[in-house]
C-alpha cells in the first residue's frame, strides 16, 4: 500500500504464547499492522487482548522464559524477532521508547529524577554526565515541569501523578526516538490531567516526528490522537481502519460493542450497554470466530459459520479491514437499525 | 530511646526481683544459718524497698556502690551491675568477659552467612527454575531444616573427635593466640552460618525475583539497560531493604548470645553466662545477660532505621 521507506514499524504474523503450568496461552495470535512515520496507531482492545503484550513483544521486553514469540517485526526495516537481544536493547530506549501505565511504579522509587533520566541518556549517547544533565533539564522543560532545577532533584513519590507521567514521557523522547509505544498512558490518571498529557503527547510528536503506538481502551483517547485504529479481541486483530472509517462504518460486531458501550450525554437512555458475556479463555481458544460466543448476530450468518470458522481479515474497503462473516448489506443494515456510526456524514 | 532503656531496666529488674524466691537465702549453700542469712541481705541491700533498690541498682550502674556498712564492705566501682553470690565476682567482670566472645562469634557468623547466604540467593534468583536454583534452594531446605546442636555436634564429632583435623575447642582471645582463636571459632562460625545461610539465600531469593517483576524494573529494561546494570543497580537495591532488616534483628539476637552454639563449643560467651546463670538461680547476672541483649536488640533496631533512610529516599523526612 505504503512505500517501503515511510513505514517505521511493519508487524507481521506476530504470535506471543505462553507456556504455563495449565497449558499453552495464546496471548496475541497472527497480528500484523503497519505503523507509519510520524503517525499514530491506536490499538485498542479490553484487557487481556493482547495489545500489551504484543508491543512489549515489540519491545523485546517479554523476558520471561516461558514466553514464545514467533512472527516477523521489522522496525526500520530490521528484523527484531530472532534477532540477538543485545541488538534489540540497543534500539530499546534509543530509537523506539515506551511509556507504561502506571507512572509511580514505573519509576525507580529510590533515584531522583535526575538520575533516571540521565541514565536515560548515559545508556545510548557517550557524552559527559553534566552534558546529559543538561538534556534532562531541557527535556523536562519541554515537557512542561516547573522549577526544574529543583524538581530534577526530587524522588518520583514527591510529584503528583501527572508530572510522573510527564517525567515518563521525558524519559521515553530524550534520546529522541523514531517510534514510541504508549501503553495506557492516561488511565491511571485524572481526567483533567488526562487531557494535558495527551495533549503534550500530540505535540512532542508533532516536534519530534516520532510515530506513536498508542494502546488503550479509550475510545475517546483514540478519536483525539489515532490516524489509524486496529481493534483487538483474544488475542485477534478483529478490525482495523483509518480513525475516521472506523468510527463512521464500523464493520464488526465486537466494534459495534465497543462504540455502543460508550456513555453519550446527547442520547437519553435509562442505562448503558454493555457487550454481554467475558472474553474466552486464551488457554482454549473457539475454532471458529473468537467473538462469536458473545456476538449477537451470529444468527444471521448460514451454515454455523461463526462456530466452525474463524473469518479472515477482509478488505471492506479502502484503509478498512475486518473479520465478519456477516455480508456487506447485513452490516449496513445493522448498522442503520441500531444507529451504530455515523451513516449519514 | 533512653526512655525505652528505663523501661527496659524497671521491667527487667521487677521481673527478676519478682521471682518467688529469696535472693538472700541463695547467698550460701545448705549450711546456711538463718543469722547469715539474715546478715547477707542487709548487706546486699536487699532488706531495702523495691524502689530504693531499683534506685541503688541504676546508681550502681553509673556511680558505683558499695555494699555492706562498716568492716565488710564490698566496692563495686561503675558500671556495676551487681554481686554475684554465685561466683562471688563482680556482674560487671563476667559480662565483660563474655561480650567479646560471643562479638566474634556473632560477627564471624554474621560475614559469612551474609556472604554465602546472598550471593547463594543472587545465584539462584538469577537462574530460576534451572538446575543451579534448584540445587541451591534444595541444599538451603536441608541447611534450614538442620537444627543447630545437631550441626553443631556433627561438626564437632567429625571434624574434631574422629578426623582430628581441627584441635579440641579452646577458646583463646584472637590477640593472643590467633591460630587458636580460629582453629576455635571456625566450626561455631561454621555452625551458625548453615542455618542463617539458608534462610539468607531463601530470603535473598525471593526478594529479588519480587523486585524484578516490577514495573521500574521493566522501565530500566525499556531504556536499554544492559541485565547486568538492570540488576546491579536497579533490581538489587530495592531487595535489600528486607534483607537489611533480617540481617540487623539476627545479628543482635546472636549477640544477646548464642547460646546453644556457646555450650556445644565451650565458648565462655554471653549465653553461656545466662544460662548458667539461670540454672544457678544467680539473679544478678540473669538481670544482666537480658539486660544486655536487649540493649543489643535496641541499638540495632537503630541501626537498621538508618540504614533504612540511607537506601530507601522514601523514609527520609521532608
Amino acid at each position: 500500500m505504503t512505500p517501503k521507506d515511510n513505514v517505521i514499524l511493519e508487524v507481521k504474523n506476530l504470535n506471543v504464547e505462553f507456556t504455563t503450568d495449565d497449558g499453552v496461552v495464546h496471548a496475541v495470535n497472527n497480528v500484523s499492522y503497519t505503523v507509519e512515520r510520524g503517525k499514530t496507531l491506536a490499538i485498542v482492545g479490553e484487557s487481556g487482548s493482547g495489545k500489551s503484550v504484543s508491543s512489549l513483544a515489540i519491545m523485546g521486553l517479554l523476558t520471561g522464559t516461558n514466553s514464545n514469540v514467533t512472527g516477523e517485526v521489522f522496525f526500520n526495516g530490521k528484523e527484531l524477532v530472532g534477532a540477538h537481544p543485545d541488538e534489540v536493547r540497543k534500539l530499546r530506549g534509543d530509537e523506539m521508547a515506551m511509556i507504561f501505565q502506571d507512572p509511580l511504579s514505573a519509576l525507580h522509587p529510590y533515584y531522583t529524577i535526575g538520575d533516571q533520566l540521565i541514565e536515560a541518556v548515559l545508556v545510548h549517547n557517550k557524552i559527559s554526565e553534566e552534558a546529559a544533565r543538561e538534556r534532562a533539564i531541557e527535556m523536562l522543560i519541554k515537557v512542561g515541569i516547573s522549577s526544574v532545577e529543583q524538581r530534577i532533584d526530587e524522588y518520583p513519590h514527591q510529584l503528583s501523578g501527572g508530572m510522573r507521567q510527564r517525567i515518563m514521557i521525558a524519559m521515553a523522547l530524550i534520546n529522541g526516538p523514531e517510534l514510541l509505544i504508549a501503553d495506557e498512558p492516561t488511565t491511571a490518571l485524572d481526567v483533567t490531567v488526562q487531557a494535558q498529557i495527551l495533549e503534550l503527547l500530540r505535540e512532542l510528536q508533532k516536534e519530534f516526528g516520532t510515530a506513536i503506538v498508542l494502546i488503550t481502551h479509550d475510545l475517546g483517547v483514540v478519536a483525539d490522537l489515532a490516524d489509524e485504529v486496529l481493534v483487538m479481541y483474544a488475542g485477534s486483530a478483529v478490525e482495523h481502519a483509518g480513525v475516521r472509517e472506523l468510527f463512521y462504518e464500523p464493520q464488526m460486531p465486537y466494534t459495534w460493542g465497543l462504540l455502543a458501550s460508550v456513555p453519550q450525554i446527547s442520547v437519553k437512555k435509562e442505562k448503558l450497554d454493555p457487550i454481554p458475556g467475558s472474553p474466552p479463555s486464551l488457554l482454549n481458544l473457539p475454532i471458529g470466530c473468537v467473538f462469536e460466543p458473545r456476538c449477537t448476530f451470529k444468527n444471521q450468518v448460514a451454515n454455523n459459520a461463526c462456530v466452525e470458522k474463524f473469518p479472515e481479515l477482509l478488505v471492506v474497503s479502502q484503509n478498512h479491514e475486518a473479520r465478519c462473516h456477516l455480508s456487506e448489506s447485513q452490516r449496513i443494515a445493522i448498522r442503520t437499525d441500531r444507529k451504530i456510526g455515523k451513516i449519514n456524514k | 530511646m533512653f526512655l525505652m532503656l528505663t523501661l527496659l531496666s524497671i521491667v527487667v529488674f521487677l521481673l527478676f526481683n519478682a521471682v518467688p524466691t529469696d535472693p538472700a537465702r541463695l547467698t550460701c549453700g545448705k549450711s546456711c544459718t538463718p543469722e547469715v542469712i539474715a546478715a547477707n541481705r542487709i548487706r546486699l541491700g536487699l532488706d531495702q524497698p523495691l524502689l530504693t533498690q531499683y534506685l541503688e541498682w541504676i546508681k550502681g550502674f553509673f556511680v558505683g556502690r558499695t555494699y555492706g556498712t562498716g568492716s565488710a564492705t564490698f566496692e563495686c566501682s561503675r558500671p556495676c551491675l551487681g554481686y554475684s553470690f554465685r561466683s562471688g565476682e563482680e556482674v560487671t567482670t563476667l559480662i565483660v568477659n563474655a561480650v567479646p566472645v560471643t562479638m566474634y562469634l556473632a560477627l564471624g557468623a554474621f560475614t559469612l552467612w551474609m556472604v554465602v547466604g546472598i550471593s547463594a540467593g543472587i545465584v539462584a534468583a538469577k537462574h530460576q527454575g534451572k538446575w543451579q536454583d534448584r540445587t541451591i534452594m534444595g541444599i538451603a531446605l536441608v541447611g534450614y531444616s538442620l537444627p543447630v546442636f545437631f550441626v553443631g555436634l556433627l561438626l564437632l564429632i567429625f571434624a574434631i573427635v574422629r578426623w582430628n583435623v581441627l584441635p579440641y575447642p579452646d577458646y583463646e582471645p584472637p590477640f593472643e593466640d590467633p591460630v587458636a582463636f580460629f582453629q576455635t571459632m571456625l566450626l561455631p562460625w561454621v555452625t551458625l552460618a548453615i542455618l542463617y545461610s539458608a534462610y539468607y539465600a531463601r530470603l535473598t531469593r525471593s526478594q529479588i525475583l519480587e523486585t524484578m517483576g516490577e514495573d521500574y524494573i521493566r522501565t530500566a529494561r525499556a531504556k536499554g539497560l544492559s541485565e547486568r546494570v538492570v540488576f546491579r543497580k536497579h533490581a538489587f537495591r530495592a531487595g535489600l531493604t528486607p534483607i537489611v532488616t533480617s540481617a540487623g534483628l539476627d545479628l543482635a539476637g546472636l549477640l544477646g548470645g548464642a547460646i546453644i552454639t556457646e555450650y556445644i563449643f565451650s565458648l565462655p560467651g554471653l549465653g553461656r553466662v545466662a544460662i548458667g546463670a539461670v540454672t544457678d538461680y544467680d539473679l544478678p547476672t540473669i538481670t544482666a545477660a537480658v539486660l544486655v541483649s536487649a540493649v543489643f536488640i535496641i541499638i540495632a533496631n537503630l541501626v537498621v532505621d538508618i540504614l533504612y533512610v540511607a537506601i530507601d529516599p522514601r523514609v527520609r523526612i521532608t
